[in-house]
C-alpha cells in the first residue's frame, strides 16, 4: 500500500474511532455525529499529510516526529476552537500521529515511475 | 650407526604423506584439513604467483573413460560463477594417478567454526539462506553438489558465504560412479545418498544435506520457533517427494521465517498467527494500547 493511502485510510480510521469516545461524555453526547465528522476529517488531513511527507522523506524518526507535530497542531486548532480541553485533545491528537507517522514509514512504500 | 632425532623422523614422515605436485604448476605449502572424500592442502600457483587450495580426491583406480568423463564434469562446474560458490580453477591428475581440484583459496571460518563462535540464530538463518542461493545457482545450471556440509562452507572476512569443494559434485542425469558407491558425508548425506543408490540422487539430495546443515546450525540454539523445526524437517524427510522441490523454495521459507512471515513447512494455529503478527509489529501494538489505556484514564477522569 502507498504510502499517502495509508496515511489516509489509518488517519480516518483512528479519527472515527477518537470521536466515537466522546460517547462517554455524557455532555458530549448530542453533539457526537458532528464530533466524530469533524474528528474524521482531522484525521484524514493529518494522514494526507503525513503520508505525503514519507513519501519524500524516507525516515522512520522524522516520519515519526512529523505525525506528532502535525497531530498535535490539528488537535490544537480544534481544542482552541472549542476554547478548552487542550490536554485531552492535543495528547490523543499527537499519539494518532505518531501512530500514523509510524505506520506510513513502516508499512507504506512509494510507487516508482 | 646413526640414529634420526624424533624431529627428523616426523618431518620424513609428514614428506612422505604429501601428495606429489611435480608434474604440475603448484607447489605444496601444507595441509589444510582431510575428509572422507580426499584431502585439501594449501599451494602455490608458480604460474600466477598465488596462493589455491587444492582438493587431492581419494579415487585410485579409475578407468580412462571415467576419468576422462570426471574432468569434463570439473569443466562444467569451473563456469559455475556465483558469488556464493568457490570456483574450481584448475582440475588434472597427479602422477600417482589422483585427480586434484584447485580452488581459489578463501581466507576466513569454516560455517562450524563460525557457529561455535557464538553467532545469533538470526545471523546463522540469513547465512544459510545465502547458502540455499548458492546451491540453488547450481542446480539450476545442473549441477549437484553431493557432499554439502558446514565443513564446506566458508564464511569470508567480509561475512560474504562461499560454497567450497564442488570436487564431487555431478552434472544432473550424467552417471558417473558405479551403482552403489557411497559419496558424502554419513551425518549430512540424504537416505538415498547413504544406500548408493547413484541413479537416485538430484537436486532434492543436495536439499537433505542443506536441512542437515540447518539442523547443525539450529541445534542448541534457544528460542528456535515450531516454523524453524518445520523447515529443518520438511528439508530432511526421508521421502524425498516430501522435501521441498527446490532450493529456491528451502531459501523462500527461511527468508519468510527471518521476515516473521508464515511458512510453507508449517501451518501455524490462529494464537500463533497472531502471536506472530504482534511479535512483528512490537511497537505498532505498544502505540495501540498506549492510546488506548490513554484514551480510557481519560473517559474516566472527565467522569469524576
Amino acid at each position: 500500500m502507498s504510502k499517502p493511502l495509508i496515511g489516509v485510510i489509518l488517519g480516518a480510521v483512528l479519527g472515527v474511532f477518537d470521536g466515537l469516545t466522546a460517547w462517554f461524555t455524557p455532555a458530549a453526547r448530542d453533539q457526537l455525529g458532528g464530533i466524530v465528522v469533524g474528528s474524521t476529517i482531522k484525521g484524514i488531513i493529518a494522514g494526507i499529510a503525513i503520508g505525503f511527507f514519507a513519501k519524500k522523506f524516507h525516515s522512520l524518526p522524522i516520519g515519526i516526529l512529523f505525525g506528532v507535530l502535525v497531530g498535535a497542531f490539528l488537535a490544537f486548532l480544534v481544542a482552541f476552537m472549542q476554547g478548552g480541553y487542550y490536554l485531552e485533545i492535543i495528547l490523543p491528537g499527537a499519539l494518532v500521529g505518531l501512530i500514523v507517522g509510524f505506520a506510513t514509514q513502516k508499512y507504506g512504500y512509494n510507487l516508482s515511475a | 650407526m646413526k640414529w634420526l632425532s624424533d624431529d627428523r623422523l616426523n618431518h620424513l614422515r609428514s614428506i612422505v604423506g604429501n601428495p606429489d605436485f611435480s608434474s604440475t604448476k603448484y607447489t605444496f605449502v601444507k595441509e589444510l584439513g582431510s575428509g572422507g572424500m580426499g584431502t585439501v592442502y594449501l599451494a602455490e600457483d608458480t604460474e600466477l604467483d598465488r596462493l589455491v587450495a587444492i582438493k587431492v580426491l581419494n579415487t585410485p583406480d579409475i578407468t580412462e573413460d571415467l576419468r576422462n568423463r570426471m574432468v569434463r564434469e570439473a569443466q562444467i562446474i569451473a563456469r559455475l560463477e556465483h558469488p556464493g560458490i568457490v570456483p574450481v580453477h584448475d582440475v588434472g591428475i597427479l602422477s600417482d594417478g589422483r585427480i586434484f581440484y584447485a580452488m581459489k583459496f578463501v581466507r576466513g571460518s569454516r560455517l562450524d567454526e563460525y557457529a561455535a563462535q557464538g553467532a545469533s540464530l538470526r545471523d546463522r538463518l540469513r547465512k544459510f539462506q545465502a547458502v540455499c542461493d548458492a546451491v540453488a545457482f547450481a542446480h539450476a545450471h545442473g549441477v549437484i553438489h553431493r557432499d554439502l556440509k558446514p565443513q564446506n562452507i566458508m564464511i569470508g572476512s567480509f561475512g560474504e558465504v562461499l560454497v567450497l569443494d564442488w570436487g564431487v559434485a555431478k552434472i544432473r542425469d550424467t552417471p558417473r560412479e558405479i551403482e552403489g558407491t557411497v559419496i558424502g558425508t554419513r551425518d549430512y548425506m540424504s537416505p538415498e545418498q547413504a544406500r548408493g543408490e547413484i541413479d537416485q540422487l538430484d537436486e532434492r539430495s543436495d536439499i537433505y544435506s542443506l536441512g542437515a546443515v540447518l539442523h547443525f546450525l539450529l541445534k542448541d540454539q534457544s528460542g528456535v520457533s515450531k516454523a524453524a523445526k518445520a523447515i529443518c524437517a520438511k528439508a530432511m524427510a526421508s521421502a524425498k517427494e516430501s522435501r521441498y522441490s527446490s532450493a529456491s523454495d528451502l531459501s523462500a521459507d527461511v527468508a519468510r521465517l527471518l521476515d516473521a512471515e508464515p511458512v510453507s513447512a508449517y501451518r501455524e494455529s490462529a494464537f500463533e498467527r497472531v502471536s506472530r503478527w504482534v511479535g512483528k509489529n512490537r511497537f505498532l501494538v505498544l502505540l495501540v494500547l498506549a492510546y488506548l489505556i490513554m484514551r480510557i484514564i481519560f473517559i474516566f477522569t472527565s467522569r469524576r
